[in-house]
């Protein structure tokens, strides 16, 4: 089967999502490469998430699809600009968040910042899933796309450990 | 270039530089309002479907202009936004100046204040200068409005020649001389639609 960052630049091409903003992380980074190796993509580092945002919003108004990438600490920088502008704006602003802070997080920043991120969507009443499965994982992101676009509602594809393999503690505990 | 400087240049009235910035679009161009009084001057010199008037998310203004920018290269897209505004997301000179897009103009609302939520002054008041600050992220075609008659040549070599371009205005304390109509998803429906993008027939 193809590793899942794969499955993720296929069903983006499928959907015609070409700019992809975003803020890296290091278990993105399969697909961060993938995605600056194929001409298919305008992708690019932005300062803050909130840029990214900014970027994907005014470009999908102005007919051009795009996500923005970033981790949980990222996502955690967000709702001000995300209730104000795709909620209410009703933009069809899609995210991709590589889940840090849960199963085997290292950081307890990370982790603490990891408890804001489901009660946050949740409020914002945005439509998100998490992928945990490699079986699912074009589904869900080809779903989850095609229903923001057509509904012109903001959504958010979370990237489990349990999908990604996450990042593991470099050092052992007590070691 | 431009010999003004954040000391010489005139303060100017608002309202006045963003008339005069409409009646030289001729070609569909899109401006972004950023917050407050940037948009409502934009809106209050009359609505045209290329105008997006940004109702929160302070500071993003230049970012949806740049998004706007990078879909519709062919289109000239301008960025109002205020210079408290400029201040929360400076960050965004950088990635504009990396992307460089030749289609975007940004106008600097400098005055000074965070006048729409009752004029205090801004933590730039020690004297940043966001026209050096613009050239030091990159933007090397970034001057300041010495007056009326310059901001009006400095847009028309903004529409003629590549950016991106940066102008710094300096304002006068006026208020903004309207407001504009909170209806985002109106807002956004006409905006895709002066875009080009949007085609339907719901239109009345
Ligand atoms: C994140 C965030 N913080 C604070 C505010 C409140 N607020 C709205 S407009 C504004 C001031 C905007 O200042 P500036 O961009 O300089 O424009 P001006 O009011 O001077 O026209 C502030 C502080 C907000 N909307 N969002």
């Amino acid at each position: 089967m193809q590793p899942w960052h794969e499955i993720v630049v296929e069903q983006l091409k499928a959907n015609e999502i070409r700019l992809i903003p975003y803020v890296p992380d290091n278990v993105l980074k399969p697909l961060i490469n993938a995605i600056h190796a194929d001409p298919f993509f305008t992708a690019f580092t932005t300062a803050r998430e909130e840029e990214a945002i900014g970027i994907v919003c005014g470009a999908v108004m102005a007919g051009m699809r795009g996500m923005a990438l970033m981790q949980t600490s990222g996502f955690a920088t967000l709702a001000n600009v995300l209730a104000s502008l795709p909620c209410a704006f009703q933009i069809p602003a899609l995210m991709m968040i590589s889940e840090r802070g849960t199963l085997g997080e290292f950081n307890i920043g990370q982790a603490a910042v990891w408890r804001t991120m489901r009660p946050t969507l949740e409020a914002l009443a945005m439509e998100h899933h998490v992928i945990t499965r490699l079986d699912e994982c074009g589904f869900i992101v080809d779903r989850t796309i095609r229903q923001a676009l057509s509904t012109q509602q903001p959504a958010a594809l979370i990237l489990s450990p349990l999908l990604t393999g996450g990042k593991a503690n470099p050092v052992k505990v007590g070691g | 270039m431009s010999v003004t400087t954040a000391h010489n240049a005139k303060r100017m009235y608002r309202f006045d530089l963003t008339k005069r910035l409409v009646a030289k679009l001729h070609r569909d161009e899109a401006v972004i309002g950023g917050i407050g009084h940037s948009n409502f001057d934009l809106f209050t010199a009359g609505h045209r479907p290329q105008n997006f008037y940004m109702l929160g998310s302070m500071g993003l203004a230049i970012p949806i202009a740049l998004g706007v920018a990078i879909a519709q290269p062919q289109r000239k897209v301008f960025a109002l936004e205020g210079d408290g505004s400029l201040l929360m997301q400076l960050g965004c000179l950088s990635t504009v100046a990396t992307q460089a897009p030749k289609n975007l103009i940004i106008l600097v609302m400098d005055n000074g204040t965070y006048q729409i939520t009752g004029g205090q002054v801004t933590p730039a008041a020690g004297g940043t200068d966001f026209v050096a600050v613009a050239r030091g992220c990159g933007l090397t075609s970034a001057a300041w409005a010495a007056d009326e008659a310059d901001f009006e040549r400095l847009v028309e070599q903004g529409l003629a020649t590549d950016g991106p371009h940066l102008i710094g205005l300096k304002l006068d304390e006026q208020g903004p001389a309207g407001q504009t109509e909170r209806d985002p998803a109106q807002i956004r429906d006409r905006f895709m639609r002066g875009m080009g993008v949007k085609k339907s027939k719901l239109v009345t």
